[in-house]
């Protein structure tokens, strides 16, 4: 009698462990080998967009923060810039060093996120503590600075909403101090633990040319190879100035763009954010940061897309003003929705165990995918 | 230990069953209680926390708190499930992991039972926990708990190959199953252990040191593997599967799995002890002998074995808590390509060895 072997479906999340927030896969098993993924995604749709078209122009930076909650800095500085090409305003110069240094920051902030997950997902759950405890002293920064330590409303159209805390320059120098070492700490912990290689090399493969057919952006692009970064592909603000490296993908102990590259990108760009902060730091040039900022917020008629290198990727503001204190239209281009889209590509034929650790070298946030 | 409860109570059945039923009471309950504290500790300090600190001084009582707090939870049945089976499961586990202790000689004064299949008995017994997984996993009536199950089942199969063939190379050079001979053929110093060579004299006892550390690492990396702690914790991993066979498990029962996890952990470090570290033999002689107090030996043997099997389950902490978790298939790789050939070589040399 021939043994009958049927398909299983699992229903992962939303409820899950290592969904990173409430995103449902419907996985299609035979045995613990995966067939067929289906992501469903919506459960924390928020009508962002709908929401920017009965506000005023400021009054849609609180919003903005919610997107991408790990990098709300980021997702404020888009909004902002791109609000301030369509007005034609020209900040000052104290305002664009401060932004640059607080987003990078923000930049190692979200990454630390992602790495961290990243090895609760593959159970290695020490790095993770260690990442959030280095992460609170990017928070704690950001807390003097402006308040808040999640959802910082910190960039307004045209400026900042508060000037720098006195002890900002002297604590972020600190910190590119103390932060270098933990980065080697970062690697001989994790990185290159035979165990973690062994899960993450050669899994979920992205290939160059499907990862640009899909329109991925970010370290997930980079990852596979391909050398771009909007801030030195289409540089916004101040990123001309500052001297750093794109890292990508070498297939160091795997092949380019498994999920041990996706990984290790993201190591190496926080040493870039480093970097960056590092020229900034000591040339915050005197100003007033509300200097620019207009009484109202009043575009003229048109439209505008701007796009900015979030952590997760390209983060595109469109923007239709119909000359009135309200958007007409705010569209956002969220990268980790777009990225979403070539997961199930990705987990065809392996195992359960790899959706997780595949899923966690995407860092999605799933604020972003539903908005 | 058995005629000495024979006298006090004047009757064989009562002093059969207190002695069967003390190393539970008396030792396995306090280091359960002990050990999923030292675990939360062990874990914290590792992370840069501070872990439990709120119930009594540093937390010390927070696994009692915890276990009068699982007591108090409602024992949730789900309606699909299989009622006779998933009841029943979690008693099977806990049986399998506590009676292993039974055959254990804690000190010379007091094992459970010096039966002289007492290797066979540990290995045999130990297995019950695989059918109380599987039936916990089947009966869940869940996937995850299915898959987990299956999972746990497959490895524990798989690695108590290694383990099984590791005993059989000690029961070769012992030549015995009895686990209170075993130990006290490596009385004495700890030269005479068998991690060193044993009571092997000469170029042999040379030649087995090597060997016999071999033979240590492949039967803690099986033990491990068999107890599902990390690296190997792939039936019950969290991020990817809930928990395991035991998600639809709670209040008590939940609390009997966990213990039982705890007990298999130190049961299987016993074994190591005694089969390589001289089990309750201390390495340098005893403080007893010296000052020519008697009693004072076996406390002091025990309190030797004990802390030769606990260093063993801080090791397994302290490798959870630093290490990632395989996955499933890499998993079977380590033990079919690399743990069996390996100890089937061990055995073969150390075959020749005892025969020389």
């Amino acid at each position: 009698m021939p043994i009958k072997t049927e398909e299983m479906v699992l229903n992962m999340g939303p409820q899950h462990p290592s969904t990173h927030g409430v995103l449902r896969l419907e996985l299609k098993l035979e045995g613990e080998l995966i067939l067929d993924v289906k992501p469903h995604i919506g459960y924390l749709h928020r009508c962002f967009e709908k929401h920017c078209e009965a506000m005023t122009y400021p009054q849609v930076v609180p919003y903005t923060d919610r997107m991408d909650y790990l990098a709300s800095m980021s997702n404020n500085f888009g909004y902002a810039v791109a609000v301030e090409r369509l007005m034609g305003i020209q900040v000052n110069e104290r305002v664009e060093y401060i932004r640059v240094i607080m987003a990078e920051l923000q930049r190692i902030a979200s990454h630390m996120v992602a790495l961290g997950t990243y090895g609760v997902d593959i159970g290695a759950f020490t790095p993770f503590l260690f990442l959030f405890a280095d992460r609170e002293r990017i928070l704690t920064l950001f807390e003097e600075t402006c308040g808040a330590r999640l959802l910082y409303n910190y960039m307004w159209v045209g400026g900042l909403s508060h000037d720098i805390h006195p002890d900002f320059v002297r604590k972020t120098k600190d910190f590119v101090q103390y932060f270098r070492p933990k980065i080697d700490e970062l690697n001989n912990l994790l990185s290159y633990n035979k165990i973690f290689v062994e899960r993450t090399a050669n899994i979920g493969i992205l290939p160059a040319d499907v990862a640009i057919n899909y329109g991925i952006t970010g370290p997930i692009l980079r990852a596979s190879g391909v050398k771009w970064d909007l801030r030195k592909n289409d540089p916004y603000s101040i990123y001309d100035r500052f001297d750093f490296d794109i890292p990508v993908g070498e297939g160091l102990k795997g092949t380019v763009g498994d999920c041990w590259d996706r990984y290790y990108v993201r190591v190496l760009e926080m040493v870039e954010s480093l970097k960056i902060i590092e020229q900034a730091i000591d040339n915050i040039p005197e100003g007033d940061v509300q200097e620019a900022v207009p009484k109202r917020v009043k575009p003229p008629k048109g439209s505008i897309y701007a796009r900015f290198e979030n952590p997760k990727g390209e983060l595109g503001y469109f923007i239709i003003s119909d000359g009135s204190v309200n958007p007409f239209r705010v569209k956002v281009r969220a990268p980790s929705f777009v990225n979403m889209e070539v997961f199930g590509e990705l987990c065809k034929g392996h195992f359960v165990a790899d959706v997780i650790s595949i899923l966690g070298s995407m860092d999605v946030v799933l604020g972003e995918i539903d908005r | 230990m058995y005629n000495f409860l024979i006298d006090i109570f004047g009757s064989p059945v009562i002093a059969f069953f207190v002695a069967a039923a003390l190393p539970l009471f008396l030792f396995i309950l306090p280091y359960a209680l002990i050990a999923v504290l030292a675990e939360r500790k062990v874990s914290a300090h590792m992370q840069d926390r501070l872990g439990p600190m709120r119930t009594g001084y540093h937390g010390i009582f927070q696994t009692v708190a915890d276990i009068l707090k699982l007591i108090q939870k409602e024992d949730i049945t789900a309606n699909s499930i299989d009622r006779t089976l998933f009841n029943f499961a979690p008693y099977l586990v806990f049986i399998g992991s506590f009676a292993a202790f039974a055959v254990l000689p804690f000190s010379s004064f007091f094992v459970g039972s010096s039966i002289d299949i007492g290797l066979f008995y540990f290995l045999a017994i130990s297995s019950l926990v695989v059918a109380g997984i599987l039936m916990g996993g089947w009966s869940s009536n869940n996937k995850y708990s299915l898959l987990g199950a299956m999972r746990s089942v497959s490895q524990i199969i798989s690695y108590e190959i290694p383990t099984a063939i590791v005993v059989l190379t000690m029961v070769m050079l012992t030549s015995t199953l009895n686990l209170d001979t075993i130990t006290n053929q490596q009385t004495a110093y700890f030269w005479n252990w068998n991690i060193l060579g044993g009571a092997a004299t000469g170029i042999a006892k040379f030649l087995l040191i090597p060997l016999m550390f071999a033979a240590f690492i492949i039967i803690f990396i099986s033990t491990l593997a068999e107890v599902n702690r990390t690296p190997f914790d792939i039936p019950e991993a969290e991020s990817e599967l809930v928990s395991g066979f035991f998600t639809e498990y709670t209040g008590m029962k939940f609390a009997m799995f966990f213990l039982a996890e705890y007990a298999n952990m130190l049961a299987v470090s016993f074994l190591i002890t005694v089969l390589f570290f001289g089990g309750y033999h201390s390495p340098f002689g005893y403080l007893g002998n010296s000052l020519g107090i008697e009693w004072l030996v076996p406390i002091e043997q025990g309190v030797w074995f004990a802390t030769k099997g606990l260093t063993f389950v801080l090791v397994q902490m302290w490798l959870r808590w630093t290490l990632p978790r395989l996955r499933v298939d890499q998993l079977m790789t380590v033990c079919w390509k690399y743990l069996i050939p390996y100890s089937v070589a061990i055995l073969l040399l150390v075959g020749f060895i005892t025969l020389i």
